[in-house]
C-alpha cells in the first residue's frame, strides 16, 4: 500500500520540488516495512532533510518555475520504456521476494547476524558491521563527504568576475552576478 | 513464483525508470538532480527488498527474536545515502553557479548568449 502511494508521489514530483520530501519519507516507511529502520532513519534524515534544504537553498538562487518544455520527449520515453521492459524480463530471473532460501541470505549474511554480538558486544547489527567489519571503507565514504564538501566551497566561493578563465573568456553573460531577474528575450 | 513475489522488484523498475525519465528529458538541471535522487533511491529499495526475509524484523539483536532481515545490505544502503547526498550537494553547488555565470539553468538556454553573440 505505501509502495502504490509512493509511486503516486512520485508522478507529482515533476510538478513540485517539495513532493521530493514527501517521496523521500514514504520511502522511509517503506525501508521500516522491509525491516531496515536504520536505513529508514538515515533516509528520513538525509533524503527528507538535507535534500530538501539543498534544493530549497538554490531555488532560492535560481529561477523557481522550470521552462515549459512543451510536448513529450518521444524519443526519451521510448528509451526509458524499452530499458524498463528489459528491466522487467530480467526480474522475473530474481529470487522471490522475502524467501528465506534466497542467494543473499544463505552465504555470508548470517555469520554476521550470528556472530557480531559476540565479537562486537553492540545489539545493532547494522552499526557493528558498519564500524567495525567495514570501518575502512566508512574511512572512505568520510573521505568522499570530505571532498564534496572540498567542491562545493570550491565552486561556491568563487566570485563571478568577467575576466574568468575559460568558458566565459570570450563571451561575458548579460547579467553578472547574482541577479536571477527576468525572462530570456 | 507469484506476482506478488515479484512486485517489489517491478515498483523499484518503475521508480528507476521514471528516474531515468526524469533524467534524461528535463531540461531544468534541479529537476535532472532529483531525478538522480529518485533513481538512487530505486536501488536502494532494490538492495533492501533483496535483504527481506518474510517475518523478519530490524537487525537488533534482543530477546524472542528468531529471524533478522540481512544486515548487509543495509550496510551498504547507508554509505550510498550518504554518498549520495554528498553527489547532490556538488550538483547542486554547479547549478549555482551555472546560474551564476550564464542566468539560467534551463540546458536549452545555454547556448543562447553564445548564439547571440558570435552570429
Amino acid at each position: 500500500m505505501i509502495v502504490a502511494v509512493t509511486i503516486v508521489r512520485v508522478r507529482d514530483l515533476f510538478a513540485a520540488g517539495m513532493m521530493f520530501a514527501i517521496y523521500s519519507l514514504l520511502s522511509a516507511g517503506l525501508f521500516t516495512v522491509l525491516g531496515a529502520g536504520d536505513v529508514a532513519l538515515t533516509e528520513a534524515a538525509v533524503g527528507a532533510g538535507i535534500s530538501t534544504i539543498l534544493v530549497l537553498a538554490v531555488l532560492t538562487l535560481a529561477r523557481r518555475y522550470e521552462h515549459p518544455t512543451g510536448g513529450h520527449n518521444w524519443l526519451a520515453l521510448a528509451v526509458v520504456l524499452a530499458t524498463g521492459a528489459i528491466l522487467i524480463h530480467a526480474t522475473l530471473d530474481l529470487p522471490e521476494f522475502g524467501a528465506a532460501d534466497n542467494p543473499a541470505q544463505v552465504h555470508v549474511g548470517p555469520f554476521y547476524t550470528e556472530n557480531s554480538y559476540s565479537d562486537m558486544g553492540i545489539p545493532n547489527m547494522v552499526a557493528a558491521v558498519l564500524a567495525s567489519y567495514r570501518s575502512i571503507d566508512t574511512m572512505g565514504e568520510a573521505f568522499v563527504i570530505f571532498a564534496a564538501a572540498l567542491g562545493v566551497f570550491a565552486l561556491l566561493s568563487v566570485r563571478p568576475t568577467r575576466d574568468m578563465p575559460g568558458v566565459r573568456k570570450r563571451r561575458p553573460p548579460r547579467r553578472p552576478g547574482k541577479s536571477p531577474e527576468g525572462k530570456r528575450p | 513464483m507469484t506476482v506478488l513475489g515479484f512486485f517489489n522488484y517491478w515498483v523499484v523498475v518503475i521508480l528507476m525508470m521514471i528516474g531515468f525519465y526524469c533524467v534524461i528529458a528535463r531540461g531544468n538541471m534541479v529537476k535532472k538532480i532529483m531525478g538522480l535522487n529518485l533513481f538512487q533511491t530505486s536501488v536502494f529499495i532494490l538492495f533492501v527488498s533483496a535483504g527481506k526475509i518474510v517475518g523478519g524484523a530490524t537487525p537488533i539483536v534482543r530477546e524472542g527474536v528468531e529471524v533478522y532481515s540481512n544486515p548487509l545490505p543495509h550496510v551498504i544502503v547507508l554509505t550510498a545515502i550518504v554518498v549520495g547526498v554528498a553527489i547532490t550537494a556538488v550538483g547542486l553547488a554547479l547549478t549555482v553557479r551555472i546560474q551564476e555565470a550564464y542566468g539560467t539553468i534551463e540546458d536549452d538556454h545555454l547556448g543562447d548568449d553564445i548564439d547571440d553573440e558570435e552570429d
